[in-house]
């Protein structure tokens, strides 16, 4: 493996980090918003995400600081060419976390209301973006250069509505997975996030398989990139997906955690898998794009070091949010 | 949203350059003043906690409570505003990112090592507050505030990069041989570093002193309101003839390594011995009008002699000159400010010194409350000089500011939107303080939700 390579992985692992633990707080948002008068559901869904977003959240900057320091031109193309999508990403990430954190210091009705809507609509509209910027760059719509894409073409296309959609269904769907088991620790029923899980499962596996019929006609490399070299992976994904809707009727709540994180691990990687060496689809390979090899390994050892400052903070940080009390008031 | 126009990318337009340079003029003057106290305040808190757990003073604690709910509403705004500070650089200025996002990528790196790690332990600080042995929470804070001093020098020793860009070769308009390390410590991040820290920790003594200096104000004078206003007005008035140093100090290195911004700062244009140091005026037509003059003084301040040659405007060609006016404005607001914040300082001084008391003047405590706010503009206006004072490179005399930017149209609607999104934040961050604030007093508990 060459150190560009090893770049590559690292930066995929963010963005697959980022999505299973800022995916379920976006869920968490998705719920909080279909949530009515259930505010017992809301107020776990508080208690769920508080000690933690701000951390999960820093994926993202993550995997922005490693893609143009490791890859510059890739991340220039994407950023001007995707811009307004990503600006939309970008607002909707301004409203959610200010928005959830002004209504937990909130005391009136009114402002927890306009707070809490503010909080779950941008956490439907900011996964939704995110995934339209991963259906333009798969559906190879983002060629290298600055803004040389279709400004709206770029992320208005079948496979971004897809990769769009298919973003946000997956973060719902963690989220009720992760509130099932936290319903259960807190002493609360987790009949509601079980039922929710149960039927966000089935849609986005639904989903999953019709989107192939899209990829076929709108982004054939990456079909048959994903129905070649990472058909294992999609297989993998698959049953990982059926296992959970089992777990989920057994109630297996801690153990669908497990499958329901790996179901979404094996959809990350069928990605890169696919298309890889290429970055940006059609031509443009990571070689190509990689920063100097002295830079990669710098940027290798700064994250090592940094990564054995983190780890062992980020699992008191996760053992403290697990043994928190829940405050039914 | 976008014009039909706006479907064809070409190169960006005057207008769309001036919205990037004042978007992200705005979201990073806007996300500086959250970081500085997000720099600043975790020592503050740190020490009050500290004082609180070994004398089991009752109002000290109340006071690192306070704070820490404070800091967590900060934090969080400032997570969320510097998120978009990132995305900003390539969506704005892909034309930089594309050639040197490699360059300057290492310290953006260690910082989002330093941010995480200042997350986690912030989450665990607010979190387990009472489920963790006082000594050790204690402890649990002392990553928070270590990392912001080191957010705070990675991201600053970037900006000096593009000061001072160092640390590459260009072959065909592709950078090689990159050395991060002479990238990272270039001439300008010693100077910009300190002053940048020193200024973080100033806006978080002078700015929370100031919060408590309104509550004397308005008759609330016991212990816990002059703590509130003693402990950080204590830090921050300690620090203020430092940073005039630095000041100095920093004004010396650009006379050496960037004379064009000290040229503007001092909208000095023609080059020479015996310069003078110039005070407010506007420039029209290259010649400074109106200004106070002292003769020699920056030559006197430059090499510690009036026969000091220093570098005017007249070095450049004009399409490499700064916008002197906002430079020059900048910079003199600035340096009243801080000697303006010396001046209340040594006030306290003298006042403590001679009865261990306040000064008796309720001028002090307008003064005091007025600095909190000083302290912030001076911020701002120092930003100016070093931004716009850079101007027109985005990296100095390598890369202008009109090759970085996005060439894709429509970006002005993008600024548009930002600055209503920011509107609504700082209107809704200030609230919610308030709010927390007048909680505090009334202590009054609301239900969370209608039944």
């Amino acid at each position: 493996m060459d150190t560009a390579q090893i770049v590559l992985v690292v930066l995929w692992v963010g963005i697959t980090l980022y999505a299973l633990l800022a995916g379920a707080d976006f869920g968490g948002g998705v719920w909080d918003l279909l949530a009515g008068r259930e505010h017992a559901n809301r107020r776990l869904i508080e208690h769920a995400i508080g000690p933690v977003w701000e951390a999960n959240h820093v994926w993202l900057i993550f995997v922005l600081v490693v893609l143009w320091t490791g890859f510059p031109p890739v991340f220039a193309a994407v950023m001007s060419t995707l811009y307004i999508p990503l600006t939309g990403a970008a607002l909707g990430i301004i409203f959610r976390g200010s928005a959830f954190v002004f209504r937990k210091v909130s005391t009136q009705w009114w402002q927890r209301r306009l707070f809490g809507a503010a909080f779950a609509i941008s956490s439907v509209f900011t996964p939704f973006f995110l995934g339209a910027v991963a259906g333009g760059i798969a559906s190879g719509r983002v060629p290298r250069g600055l803004a040389a894409g279709n400004l709206l073409g770029s992320w208005l296309n079948p496979t971004s509505i897809y990769g769009g959609v298919l973003a946000v269904g997956v973060c719902a769907y963690l989220a009720a997975v992760y509130l099932c088991d936290d319903a259960v620790r807190a002493g609360l029923d987790p009949e509601g996030f079980r039922r929710r899980a149960i039927g966000t499962g089935i849609v986005v596996g639904l989903i999953a398989v019709a989107g192939i019929g899209v990829l076929r006609l709108d982004a054939p490399r990456l079909f048959t990139g994903l129905t070649h070299r990472a058909l294992p992976v999609v297989v993998a994904g698959a049953v990982m997906g059926l296992a959970s809707l089992g777990l989920l009727l057994a109630r297996r709540y801690l153990l669908v955690r497990l499958t329901a994180v790996l179901a979404v691990t094996a959809v990350m990687w069928g990605w890169p898998l696919a298309q890889y060496p290429v970055m940006l689809p059609p031509s443009l390979t990571y070689q190509q794009a990689a920063a100097g090899p002295g830079v990669l390994l710098f940027l290798l050892i700064a994250l090592g070091v940094g990564a054995l400052l983190i780890l062992p903070s980020i699992g008191w940080l996760l053992l403290i949010q697990r043994r928190l009390p829940y405050d039914s008031h | 949203m976008l014009s039909p126009l706006a479907l064809a990318a070409g190169p960006a337009s005057p207008a769309d350059l001036l919205a990037a340079r004042m978007q992200m003029g705005f979201s990073l003057g806007w996300h500086i003043i959250i970081a500085c106290l997000g720099v600043g305040m975790p020592s503050l808190l740190l020490f009050v906690e500290w004082r609180a757990v070994r004398a089991g003073d009752a109002d000290l604690m109340r006071l690192a409570r306070r704070w820490a709910k404070g800091i967590g509403v900060l934090f969080a705004v400032g997570a969320v505003s510097g998120t978009i500070l990132s995305f900003e650089m390539g969506l704005l200025w892909p034309g930089l990112m594309d050639v040197y996002g490699q360059v300057i990528g290492i310290p953006f790196a260690i910082e989002g090592v330093a941010f995480f790690i200042e997350a986690i332990f912030l989450g665990i600080y607010l979190y387990a507050w009472d489920r963790l042995p006082p000594r050790i929470h204690l402890l649990s804070g002392l990553p928070i505030a270590i990392a912001g001093v080191a957010s705070a020098f990675f991201v600053v020793s970037a900006n000096a990069w593009m000061n001072q860009p160092r640390g590459f070769d260009l072959e065909n308009g592709r950078v090689t041989r990159v050395d991060p390390m002479a990238a990272m410590f270039n001439p300008a991040t010693l100077h910009q570093t300190v002053h940048m820290i020193i200024a973080a920790f100033m806006v978080a003594g002078f700015g929370t002193a100031a919060v408590y200096a309104v509550g004397m104000l308005r008759g609330r004078r016991d212990r816990y309101h002059r703590l509130g206003f003693l402990i950080p007005f204590t830090l921050a008035a300690v620090l203020s003839p430092i940073q005039i140093f630095v000041g100095d100090y920093a004004a010396r290195v650009l006379a050496e390594h960037q004379p064009t911004k000290l040229a503007a700062a001092e909208a000095l244009f023609r080059t020479g011995t015996h310069a003078p140091l110039s005070f407010g005026g506007v420039v029209r037509n290259d010649t400074l009008h109106w200004a106070v003059e002292v003769p020699s003084a920056l030559s006197i301040l430059v090499g510690f002699s009036p026969a000091t040659l220093v570098k005017g405007l007249d070095q450049v060609p004009r399409a490499d000159r700064p916008p002197v006016n906002p430079v020059h404005w900048g910079f003199d607001v600035m340096v009243a400010i801080g000697f303006f914040l010396l001046l209340i300082s040594a006030w306290l001084a003298v006042a403590w010194w001679r009865r261990r008391d306040l000064p008796r003047p309720r001028l002090f405590l307008w003064l005091a409350a007025l600095a909190g706010v000083a302290a912030v503009v001076a911020v701002e206006a120092g930003w100016i000089v070093t931004e716009v004072g850079r101007q027109p490179w985005i990296a100095f005399g390598r890369m202008r500011t009109v090759e970085a930017v996005n060439p894709a149209p429509g970006l002005w609607v993008g600024f548009l939107i930002v600055l209503l999104v920011y509107l609504l934040l700082t209107v809704a961050t200030v609230y919610v303080l308030r709010v927390m604030t007048r909680a505090a007093l009334v202590r009054a508990v609301a239900p969370q939700e209608r039944a």
